[in-house]
C-alpha cells in the first residue's frame, strides 16, 4: 500500500509543509510543498536574527500545513507518518516544527520521524531524479552549511568528509553583496552583477587549497575579506568600485574551490554521481562550472530544480519516505531538536 | 464538554483533562513538571499522559485551551505550536487565554489582586486584578521595583520572587493550572477563538547594522 509521508521543516528562516507519497517499489512522489519564508522580515539585519525566524514559525506553521494538505488534495487523516527537522538548526525555530510535527503524530496517531536537515537537501533529489545511485558524493552549499558528504544510505548512512571551518559559502555571500551594496540575501544579485563582469579580473585567494590544509574542507572567511579589502584600497584611491567585475571574481573563486574539491573527491573515492544541493546550488556559475568539471571527469552531475534546492518540507518528507522504506524505527515522542545534529545521525 | 488545557509560559510543563458543565469544572487528570528546559520534549508525553489518566481518547476532546503567555520566548512557543497543531489536526477549537489571568482566577482572594510570574533579565510579567478576578492593567513586562501595585495581595511566581521588593502578601497558585485556565476561558466556548497571538511584550533582540565594518585597521 502506498503510504503518504507529510514532511515539516523549520530549521532557519523557511516554514515548509510538504506531502509525498511513498509507492511501494519505494519511488517517492511529489504531491506538496507549501513554504512560508521570513526571509523579508531578516534584510534589514543582514541576515537571520533567530527569535523573528521563530516567532514567523509559529505564525505560520498550520497555514502553512493547511495549504499543502489543500494543495495535494488530502486530509490530515490520510498521513501514514510524520518526518520533522530535528536538526541542525537554530533551537528557538527547530522546536516550533518539532513541537507541532508532535503533536500532528499524536492526533493523527501516525509514527514520528525527526530526521536530519542535511541529509534532507540530498533526498530532496530522489523527487525529480527518481532513486539515488549509492554511493554517491553531495554537495551542500546554503546560506547554512558547505558539506562534502558521501552517501552510502540515504537512510541511514552518510559520511561527512569536509565543510567549511568558518563562514558557509552563502553567508559568504550576503557579505560580499553587503560591502557591494548589493540586497539581502545576496546570492541571486552577486550572480546577476557577476553575468556583466570578468570572472578573471581580480585574482581572488583560493582558501584552503594549500598543499598542508584538509584535502575536503573549505574555507571562505579570507575571501570575504579579500574582498572587502581590495574595496576598501580601491576607495582609498578614489577609484569607482566595478561592481560587476568584483562579484564575477567572487563567484569564480567560491565556483572554483567548491567543484575543484568536489570532483577531487569523486575521483579519489571513485565515485561517479554528484549531487549538489542547498540554496546556493541555483547560482549558475556553480552549476555552469560543476556540469564541466563532472562532465570532463565522468561524474553524473545530478542539480534538483531551484525550488527544491531552497529550504522547504519536501525535502524533509521525502527523506521521511526513504527512512520509512528502510524500515527504521521512529521516534519517541518525547523527541527533542538537536541543533547542532551531526550529519552522520539521519534519524533518531 | 471534554478540555484539553496546556501552558508552557513558566517554567511549568502543564497539561490537563478538564470536564466543564454548567455548574461544574472538573479536573480530570493533569500532568505538570517544572523543568525550564524541556518544554518542547515533555509536553506531548505530558498530555497524552493526562488523556489517558482521564481515560478518554485525544478524539473526545471538544476544545483546547493554551496559555499565550506572557513568557519567556522559547517555551512559550512549545505549547502553542503543540495547541495549534493538535486543535488542527483534531478539527476542535483552540482558545487563547493569558496565563496571568489563570493565575489570578485561581488565586484565593476577593480584593484587588496583583499576579506576577517571572520574565527573567530580573523583571516580572505582571498585570493587575479587581475583587471578581478582573484584569483592570496589563499585561505588562517591568522590574519589580517600578510596579506601584493599588492590591495588598499578589500571586505568582514572580510575586513569590520579589516579594521583599513589592511588599505585598503572596498567594498561590504560583503558575496557571489546568483548572485555572480552562476556568479563565470559559466566556469564550462555544464562540469563535481569537487568533492565537502570543503575548511576548518584548520586541526580538536584534540590532540593524550601521555603516559598513571596516575589515582593515
Ligand atoms: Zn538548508
Amino acid at each position: 500500500m502506498p503510504k503518504i509521508i507529510m514532511g515539516i521543516e523549520s530549521s532557519c528562516d523557511e516554514t515548509g509543509v510538504g506531502l509525498v507519497r511513498l509507492h511501494d517499489d519505494g519511488a517517492v512522489e511529489l504531491l506538496a510543498d507549501e513554504v512560508a519564508s521570513s526571509v523579508d522580515q531578516h534584510a534589514r539585519f543582514g541576515g537571520v536574527v533567530p527569535e523573528i525566524a521563530s516567532r514567523a514559525h509559529m505564525e505560520a506553521m498550520v497555514p502553512t500545513a493547511d495549504r499543502a494538505f489543500e494543495k495535494a488534495g488530502l486530509k490530515l487523516s490520510d498521513v501514514d507518518a510524520i518526518a520533522v527537522t530535528a536538526g541542525p538548526g537554530l533551537s528557538g525555530a527547530l522546536l516550533v516544527g518539532v513541537s507541532a510535527a508532535k503533536a500532528y503524530a499524536a492526533a493523527l496517531g501516525v509514527p514520528l520521524y525527526g530526521v536530519n536537515h542535511l541529509a534532507g537537501h540530498i533526498a530532496v533529489d530522489t523527487l525529480q531524479h527518481g532513486p539515488l545511485p549509492t554511493p554517491c558524493l553531495g554537495l551542500l552549499v546554503s546560506g547554512g552549511h558547505t558539506q562534502l558528504l558521501r552517501i552510502d544510505d540515504i537512510a541511514s548512512s552518510i559520511t561527512e568528509l569536509g565543510s567549511t571551518v568558518d563562514d558557509a559559502a552563502g553567508e559568504a555571500y550576503d557579505k560580499v553583496a553587503r560591502v557591494l551594496g548589493l540586497p539581502y540575501p545576496g546570492g541571486p544579485p552577486i550572480d546577476k552583477a557577476a553575468k556583466e563582469g570578468d570572472p578573471k579580473a581580480i585574482a581572488f585567494p583560493r582558501g584552503m587549497t594549500g598543499p598542508r590544509d584538509a584535502k575536503f574542507d573549505f574555507s571562505f572567511s579570507g575571501l570575504k575579506t579579500a574582498v572587502a579589502r581590495w574595496i576598501e584600497a580601491a576607495e582609498r584611491r578614489g577609484d569607482d568600485i566595478p561592481v560587476n567585475d568584483v562579484a564575477a571574481s567572487f563567484q569564480e573563486a567560491v565556483a572554483d574551490v567548491l567543484t575543484a574539491k568536489a570532483v577531487k573527491a569523486a575521483k579519489e573515492l571513485g565515485i561517479d554521481t554528484m549531487v549538489i544541493s542547498g540554496g546556493v546550488a541555483a547560482n549558475s556559475r556553480l552549476s555552469g562550472l560543476a556540469a564541466e568539471r563532472c562532465e570532463a571527469a565522468g561524474i553524473t552531475l545530478r542539480v534538483p530544480r531551484p525550488r527544491l534546492c531552497t529550504d522547504n518540507g519536501a525535502m524533509i518528507a521525502a527523506l521521511g519516505a526513504h527512512v520509512v522504506a528502510a524500515g527504521r524505527p521512529p521516534s519517541s515522542l518525547d523527541l527533542s531538536a538537536n541543533p547542532a545534529l551531526p550529519v552522520s545521525v539521519v534519524s533518531f | 464538554m471534554l478540555v484539553l488545557a496546556l501552558d508552557t509560559s513558566t517554567p511549568a510543563i502543564t497539561a490537563g483533562v478538564v470536564q466543564l458543565d454548567d455548574t461544574r469544572l472538573e479536573v480530570l487528570a493533569e500532568q505538570v513538571t517544572l523543568n525550564a528546559r524541556a518544554h518542547g520534549e515533555l509536553l506531548t508525553p505530558h498530555l497524552l499522559e493526562a488523556v489517558n489518566a482521564a481515560d478518554i481518547t485525544l478524539a473526545q476532546l471538544d476544545a483546547i485551551v493554551v496559555g499565550v503567555g506572557p513568557g519567556p520566548f522559547t517555551g512559550l512557543r512549545a505549547g502553542m505550536a503543540t495547541a495549534a497543531a493538535l486543535g488542527h489536526a483534531l478539527g476542535i477549537p483552540v482558545h487563547p487565554v493569558c496565563g496571568l489571568d489563570a493565575i489570578a482566577i485561581q488565586a484565593e482572594h476577593g480584593a484587588p489582586l496583583l499576579v506576577a510570574t517571572d520574565a527573567r533579565r530580573r523583571e516580572v510579567y505582571w498585570a493587575a486584578y479587581d475583587a471578581e478576578a478582573r484584569r483592570v492593567d496589563g499585561p505588562h513586562v517591568d522590574k519589580p521595583a517600578e510596579l506601584k501595585p493599588e492590591a495588598k495581595t499578589a500571586a505568582g511566581e514572580g510575586a513569590e520572587l520579589y516579594a521583599d521588593v513589592l511588599g505585598l502578601e503572596v498567594i498561590g497558585p504560583r503558575f496557571p493550572s489546568p483548572a485555572g485556565l480552562v476556568a479563565a476561558a470559559r466566556d469564550s466556548f462555544g464562540k469563535e477563538p481569537e487568533p492565537l497571538t502570543p503575548l511576548y511584550l518584548r520586541r526580538p533582540d536584534a540590532v540593524e547594522p550601521t555603516a559598513r565594518k571596516r575589515v582593515t585597521a
